[in-house]
């Protein structure tokens, strides 16, 4: 079967970036990885995604898609023959999929990153708390959409546990750096074992970043403001 | 049967004012309408959109649906035998979903803000604004509509802003004709479809109530 030319441009460090790959993975998509230099923007990026500049960026024959959610998407329906289904079939659970997918960036990933931004302890504790809040209703869902089965999306992975799990790696940074548990095996079980399960799947695995290694980068993208 | 399908929205909505109940009406789907102010949070909205709260909420055959662009994706794929909102091709489709982020994200903030407050504020959003425009416009360039012959989901999308266009041009004191003519154009097109005329809401009806709302942000 013939998949045609495929790039990523994208950082090893990106949550937005790990979605493409995992769906790339899920597919057996063979691509040529474009890593962009922290702290430049390549002139293949700004041309592929004028709008926005931002990574990740799949190339297909020359045409660019955007938005990590969306490049998920289009994998899945342009390569539809290969592999199983990263979206659900049926058109409710579709949109429940994508209503809990937007939820994660639009929400509970916005209270994650404010861990790191936050400014003194009682604006990191009212951000923890805003996580937790969120986090647990991602449990609701995941118990939700699972239906007693290992993953978000039933059998094998889909969108949304791409969509979350990839979050899995800086989940940990932020952790550390709040010095504060945030996926807590008591709170949400059902999430705790997704997430082992998540990070042990064989698509998943190699492209994890290693936790030392991303904390560090985490250190130079959220830097401490000096005492 | 009417039943099967409900929504509930607010007339001065941004979205599902315009959004949803063109999707609905392109598709020839009956349904039953309530209206529903999102801010007296009644009980129905908090059942069916817990986490949001927020309207539209469309509900078929007993299950919510809730965001405008997922209900428009929903309504595609449900009565998928009739008119497509989205292309069939996944690039084309890719597009068309990225226009609809592109709107769905970077419109609602500052066009509130244009209307809804004054000094800084308002003047940065209104040069937020403007840039979003002039994006859109480009993008547009010489298609009849954004997803080309077809009038579809970006189209859609757009649309359910266009009952406040007048009055952020009134209160942002800037006139959307004179600055995006392409874009001018493509709202006239739009509003030869009976599905836009019967679905949004009237523009001057939306001045009035922008007026209250304004006196009532400040108030408080």
């Amino acid at each position: 079967m013939v998949t045609g030319d495929v790039k990523l441009i994208g950082s090893w460090a990106s949550v937005f970036v790990m979605r493409a790959r995992i769906a790339l993975n899920l597919k057996s998509i063979s691509y040529e990885f474009l890593q962009e230099t922290y702290g430049t923007k390549s002139e293949l990026l700004l041309k592929s995604n004028p709008v926005h500049k931002k990574i990740p960026v799949l190339i297909h024959d020359d045409k660019p898609v955007c938005e990590s959610n969306i490049i998920v998407q289009y994998i899945d329906e342009a390569w539809s023959s290969y592999g199983l289904s990263i979206l659900p079939s049926q058109p409710y659970d579709r949109a429940i999929a994508r209503f809990w997918a937007a939820y994660v960036d639009d929400k509970w990933f916005i209270a994650l990153r404010s861990i790191l931004t936050a400014r003194g302890e009682e604006e990191k504790k009212a951000a923890i708390a805003e996580v937790e809040e969120r986090t647990d209703h991602l449990e609701k869902a995941f118990i939700e959409c699972s239906n007693g089965k290992p993953f978000f999306n039933g059998d094998h992975i889909g969108y949304l546990d791409i969509a979350l799990g990839s979050f899995l790696g800086w989940w940990k940074v932020v952790e550390l750096d709040a010095n504060h548990i945030l996926l807590d095996e008591t709170k949400t079980p059902s999430l705790f074992q997704w997430a082992e399960r998540f990070c042990n799947d064989p698509d998943v695995k190699p492209l994890m970043p290693e936790t030392t290694k991303l904390a560090e980068f985490a250190r130079k993208l959220f830097p401490k403001p000096q005492a | 049967m009417a039943d099967e399908v409900i929504l509930l929205d607010y007339w001065p909505s941004m979205f599902g004012m315009g959004t949803t109940k063109i999707a609905l009406a392109e598709k020839g789907v009956a349904y039953e309408y309530k209206e529903t102010d999102p801010r007296a949070k009644t009980s129905s909205l908090i059942e069916t959109n817990p986490i949001h709260k927020k309207i539209p909420v469309l509900i078929h055959k007993g299950k919510q649906i809730c965001e405008p662009l997922i209900q428009l994706e929903y309504i595609d794929e449900v009565w998928s035998d009739t008119y497509p909102i989205l292309p069939s091709d996944p690039y084309q489709k890719a597009q068309a979903r990225f226009w609809g982020a592109f709107i769905d994200k970077k419109f609602y903030d500052p066009s509130w803000k244009v209307w809804g407050t004054t000094g800084e504020e308002q003047v940065t959003a209104k040069k937020e604004l403007l840039e979003h425009f002039k994006t859109l416009e480009t993008e547009l360039g010489d298609k009849t509509y954004y997803g080309g012959d077809v009038f579809g989901f970006v189209d859609i999308a757009l649309m359910g802003y266009y009952s406040w266009f007048k009055a952020i041009e009134k209160f942002g004191e800037f006139s959307i004709e004179a600055e995006f003519p392409k874009l001018t154009q493509w709202t006239k097109r739009c509003l030869e479809r009976e599905s836009v005329v019967m679905s949004i809401a009237d523009s001057d009806k939306i001045v009035e109530y922008a007026y209250v709302l304004r006196r009532k942000l400040r108030a408080e």
